[in-house]
């Protein structure tokens, strides 16, 4: 029971990164690689506050903040600078290794005897787990997965609503259509910087929570988080079809905690965890393949 | 009212000669004139309405618009003055949005986006008003991804966008080219009437010459960066689309014979 429910929480956790690729890769169409660097950062930004007795609350915000730094810092080597996306994110998660290294001061700092966003969550929401028939650690482990559930569906909905907006919008046709974007007055490469500083803000949340759920940061937490969060969004895309933002918001939600059942399933069927990545990244490789072959075979049985 | 002062645009080619796509070109188009522009391929009509749309930046001149300098503008800048239609329907919606959320957009051109609601309810009667009064039936569309509308309607959107806010410049580049003729034939009498109900000032390019025949008050007939036909009034209607596939034939050959001669020169110099 507690594993299932801990899956799930990592599920959700983790949620915010598939949250922050779909903006930056599905609406953007920018494979973002800092999105490991930030993951990371969020993650030692956090760590680093708790443990100097910064309130958790305050430390997870400044590891959004961290992380909306990065994405803009991304966003402009593109958009000033001219540098392609790959690279310009490829040189912003390498820039990035350093600075967690700094920050967090050696590879990886514990969080034991700190209070942490969850424990407070813990607090707050345990009788209401208790109510639900949840006893002993299994309640914890609900109140937990309770808060990453509520805090998930805030983000969404803030989501949600801000893409529908003008400014929202006007991201939106920029990611999709740059030229429609600009002939309308809008300055995309701006659009771009806004965009990627959420999308990596959604990660480096991620990060935080994530190393206050396991108890620790680690310089090396964020790598293969990209592909992760692609594998997410490819998955609750699959799970649901052609639908609208808010369908897909909560679709990349849905795919992110689906995939981390997958994955403990297969775990628990006997996959070796080093293969782990490697599962994932074959994952999004069939998702980027797939429905092209689909459309080649559509196309050859339309020709005959 | 639309100025360009010896707007020179010049390439220059690897290894070779540098190309003067827009070669010194002086023009003034008086508020509320409906131009069409014509040119053989590489004639440089496109560089020059993408001078103006910002797009291509120039070497030397200059070009006021509005009675402002917008030599200087960026492209999303210059759009506070401009409305464009491209030749790709593509190019000018945005596919993954709703055909009002499209429209959205276009209803914030020169405007803050700011965060308050895209889409509302106003917003939407408006929509289907202009939607429906240009082709009837579009209106009931308004909720569905302009991706599933046809080249023909996202071009008659396009249209309503660009022309959303009046600008002070329409510019058309080819924008029934990539139509089948039944619709290119819509999308052209739909221009004619914004034009004409709004009296709109605007730049179409057009690879038609029935088109250029029959539409707007003034026509350019651009060649190798330069205009060497300024038609209007009578003179404009006195042209046919014979005429001017005449004179498009006497331009070629001349081509025809500056490339002789270069060849010619090489062959007695090397």
């Amino acid at each position: 029971m507690i594993t299932l429910l801990s899956t799930w929480t990592f599920g959700v956790a983790l949620g915010f990164v598939a949250l922050g690729v779909f903006v930056s890769y599905k609406l953007f169409s920018f494979p973002d690689i800092t999105t490991d660097g930030s993951f990371t950062l969020g993650a030692v930004v956090a760590t680093v506050l708790l443990v100097s007795g910064v309130d958790p609350a305050l430390a997870t915000l400044a590891g959004m903040a961290a992380g909306a730094t990065a994405g803009a810092c991304t966003g402009m080597l593109h958009a000033i600078l001219g540098i392609e996306p790959l690279l310009s994110g490829i040189l912003m998660m390498t820039a990035l290794a350093s600075v967690n290294l700094v920050v967090l001061g050696r590879s990886n700092v514990p969080l034991s005897g700190v209070t942490t966003l969850l424990d407070k969550a813990e607090v707050v929401l345990l009788p209401l787990a208790t109510l639900l028939g949840f006893t002993d650690a299994a309640a914890e482990e609900a109140a937990r997965l309770g808060f990453m559930l509520l805090a998930a569906s805030v983000a969404v909905l803030l989501l949600y609503l801000f893409f529908r907006t003008r400014l929202g919008t006007a991201m939106r046709a920029g990611g999709d259509t740059p030229t429609m974007a600009r002939a309308l007055g809008r300055n995309t490469g701006g659009l771009t910087v806004a965009g990627l500083a959420i999308a990596n803000s959604l990660t480096a949340l991620s990060g935080a929570v994530v190393a206050q759920y396991q108890g620790f940061a680690d310089v090396q937490m964020g790598v293969g988080m990209v592909v992760w969060g692609m594998a997410s969004v490819f998955l609750g895309a699959a799970l649901v079809g052609q639908v609208r933002l808010g369908g897909a918001l909560l679709a990349t939600l849905a795919g992110s905690v689906t995939f981390r059942l997958l994955v403990a399933a297969a775990l628990r069927a006997g996959l070796d965890p080093d293969w782990l990545k490697f599962t994932t990244a074959l994952v999004v490789l069939t998702a980027l393949v797939a429905p092209r072959m689909l459309v080649r075979k559509q196309q050859a049985s339309a020709a005959r | 009212m639309l100025e360009l002062n010896a707007a020179t645009v010049a390439f220059s080619t690897t290894g070779g000669p540098i190309v003067r796509a827009v070669d010194g070109v002086t023009l003034t188009v008086p508020a509320g004139q409906f131009v069409v522009v014509i040119g053989t391929n590489g004639s440089g009509k496109s560089t020059l309405l993408g001078s103006i749309a910002g797009t291509v930046r120039l070497d030397s001149g200059s070009i006021h618009l509005a009675d402002h300098d917008i030599t200087r503008w960026r492209e999303d800048q210059r759009a506070r003055l401009i409305g464009r239609v491209f030749q790709d329907p593509r190019a000018g919606t945005a596919a993954s949005l709703t055909v009002l959320e499209n429209i959205a957009v276009a209803a914030c051109r020169g405007r803050r986006a700011g965060l308050s609601w895209a889409t509302s309810r106003s917003l939407r009667a408006a929509a289907a008003e202009r939607l429906g009064s240009i082709v009837p039936g579009l209106e009931t569309r308004l909720d569905q991804p302009i991706g599933s509308l046809s080249g023909g309607q996202r071009q008659i959107v396009t249209l309503v966008m660009a022309t959303w806010h009046k600008p002070d410049l329409l510019l058309l580049d080819e924008h029934t080219a990539a139509l089948d003729p039944a619709a290119a034939d819509r999308v052209v009498q739909a221009t004619a009437r914004l034009v004409r109900e709004h009296h709109l000032t605007a730049l179409m390019v057009t690879h038609s010459l029935a088109q250029a025949a029959t539409l707007g008050d003034r026509l350019l007939l651009i060649h190798r960066g330069r205009i060497v036909l300024d038609a209007h009034g009578a003179a404009k209607r006195r042209l046919s689309a014979d005429d001017l596939a005449y004179r498009f034939d006497r331009l070629r050959s001349a081509d025809q014979l500056d490339e002789s001669a270069a060849r010619a020169l090489t062959v007695l110099y090397v």
